[in-house]
């Protein structure tokens, strides 16, 4: 455990680029950091139970949906304005979270990350047969809720400006859980769970939380996402690529590490653009992202971050 | 008395592991457990430190039924244990392996007590010097001082030391035995398996013998070592053993 040094420039890194476009005023690299703050958030949230519990969440993409869904109804049907509804969002999430912590965390390995596929599509197919919330053809907001904001391009910008909130508020908190005795505790976990609790660790309850911890910001960015867009729909909520999206970023920067999971979700935010426009590549990116996947895998299971943290040990301590 | 079983038992499938064993252990004493190998000794420590359920009777901590409660509880009310297959947490380093024990452990530390709490241990046990490295690096003497580091960490009343001498050599065993006997000085009571005669006749003030499961003798050193039963299970025949031994008596 070091000084705590990764924070003071991380912090000011992921501003510069929050400013980029309030500074340039360019709509599109507002669109592109937007979804490359989103991508963060993810990342980072996941790594709290994946990279330092070591618990697979392979359908954590579930989180965003229930908080997209809880958010969006409260704005829609109540009325309420983002940012509590964004709040009860990631906290339905959590408390889904924590619950389904409780009932499926003492699964471990595969079976868990395959109960939580199942999680997922079991909520999907719920939230397709629930007309209060929509059903499959979802719901959509009416433009006048945008007035509150100042209109629908103000809105925009101040989805924007939250995401970013989210954002550097989920890597703070991921960094302090990971500097933490509970962090401590869930890494003793994810590397000897018998021993963990034979040195005393409250195991059960440690991975519930950490499940509801990691589950909570994923809530509140899928709250700002469909605000943005207007409409929420289960295929875009419970979209299970998403989720193998996730773990590629955490896998590819390096897991455990909160600079690491941001790397891989800027890394994979630009190589993503990159294949998605190419046209040699367009509908290609999943398989290369997969052969990506594979090969960190084998040679640099340590992802970029942690390669790199091997190599230098100077560098250790301002890169976790 | 700081520790005590009535009549644990515990049966995998057809086998029964534990027969009925009662143990009454005083505080601050070292009691020895022996015993050929698949007798039971380590399936009696999962019961003391809760890894599984036992099939009947109690077990007793500071007079306290702890029968039921999970490992975790057990760990935080005092009860500190070593592995005998270690279990170092391998990505850690073995400062952070140390301070795990002590924050959740009975010493309830936080990260700053913690690690004052893991530096003075790990000095205790001579690992100073490996202290950042991290656990899965180091070699197997160095990993079973880390078990005991650990154990030792988080402040326990007692502590089960499950074969930690096995697999050193001559001048480790002895540098370990001194740990041991330093750490009874601290007040710790100790229970420890170990298959080194020598040394476990040499450290306890009591020795226990399990035979399948069943607690053959219990008493002194010296009276367990002369007890037939105990000879019989390690060396067959017990008049060719007996005369084998005072031969080497008379010899030694």
């Amino acid at each position: 455990m070091g000084k705590g040094k990764t924070l003071y420039w991380l912090i000011p890194v992921l501003l510069i680029i929050v400013a980029i476009p309030v500074i340039t005023g360019s709509v599109t690299a507002r669109e592109g950091i937007f979804l490359i703050l989103m991508y963060v958030s993810l990342a980072v949230s996941i790594n709290i139970i994946l990279g330092y519990t070591g618990y697979v969440s392979f359908g954590h993409i579930v989180f965003y949906g229930i908080g997209g869904y809880v958010a969006f109804y409260l704005m829609r049907f109540h009325g309420l304005h983002l940012i509590p509804s964004m709040t009860l969002g990631g906290i339905g999430a959590a408390i889904a979270a924590f619950a389904l912590g409780e009932a499926v965390l003492r699964l471990r390995g595969a079976f868990f990350a395959i109960a939580t596929i199942g999680v997922n599509e079991a909520v999907k197919a719920l939230v397709n047969n629930l007309n209060f919330i929509g059903g499959a053809e979802g719901l959509f907001f009416n433009f006048k809720i945008y007035r509150t904001y100042g209109g629908a391009a103000k809105a925009i910008w101040f989805s924007y400006y939250t995401m970013a909130a989210v954002t550097i508020i989920t890597v703070t908190t991921a960094y302090l859980i990971k500097k933490s005795k509970f962090g401590l505790g869930l890494m003793a976990i994810r590397e000897d769970e018998d021993a963990a609790v034979i040195l005393g660790v409250n195991a059960k309850r440690y991975k519930s939380l950490a499940y509801a911890a990691s589950a909570f910001f994923p809530g509140m960015v899928g709250a700002v996402f469909f605000f943005k867009a207007g409409n929420i729909e289960p295929h875009d909520a419970f979209h299970l690529i998403k989720s193998i999206e996730m773990i590629f970023m955490v896998m590819l920067g390096g897991y455990g590490n909160v600079t690491g999971a941001v790397t891989g979700a800027l890394v994979y935010e630009r190589l993503k653009g990159f294949l998605l426009v190419n046209p040699l590549f367009k509908n290609l990116h999943m398989a290369i992202s997969g052969v990506i996947l594979l090969l960190i895998v084998l040679f640099m299971p340590q992802g970029i971050i942690g390669f790199i943290r091997d190599k230098s040990k100077k560098l250790r301590g301002i890169l976790e | 008395m700081i520790l005590q079983t009535e009549d644990v038992t515990k049966t995998f499938g057809g086998l029964v592991a534990l027969s009925d064993i009662t143990l009454r252990v005083e505080e601050g004493e070292i009691l020895g457990i022996i015993g050929p190998n698949g007798a039971g000794k380590t399936t009696l420590f999962n019961a003391i430190s809760g890894v599984f359920k036992i099939d009947k009777g109690k077990v007793k901590f500071k007079n306290r039924d702890i029968t039921n409660l999970p490992s975790n509880v057990r760990a935080r009310l005092g009860i500190a244990r070593t592995h005998q297959i270690v279990k170092p947490l391998n990505d850690l380093s073995v400062m952070e392996n140390v301070m795990v024990g002590a924050c959740f452990g009975k010493g309830n530390a936080n990260l700053s007590s913690a690690r004052k709490k893991a530096q003075e241990v790990l000095e205790f046990v001579g690992l100073t010097e490996k202290s950042e490295a991290l656990a899965g690096k180091l070699n197997v003497p160095e990993k079973k001082r880390l078990e005991m580091a650990r154990a030792l960490a988080s402040n326990p009343n007692v502590i089960l030391l499950d074969e930690v001498l096995a697999g050193l050599n001559p001048m480790e065993v002895s540098k370990m035995l001194e740990v041991i006997k330093a750490i009874r000085n601290k007040g710790i009571t100790i229970l420890m398996i170990e298959h080194l005669m020598h040394a476990i006749m040499n450290v306890s003030d009591r020795v226990m013998a399990l035979v399948y499961g069943r607690k053959v003798s219990e008493g002194t050193p010296e009276e367990v070592a002369n007890d037939p039963q105990v000879i019989e299970a390690y060396l067959g025949d017990p008049e060719l053993a007996l005369k084998l031994f005072k031969e080497k008596r008379r010899s030694g």
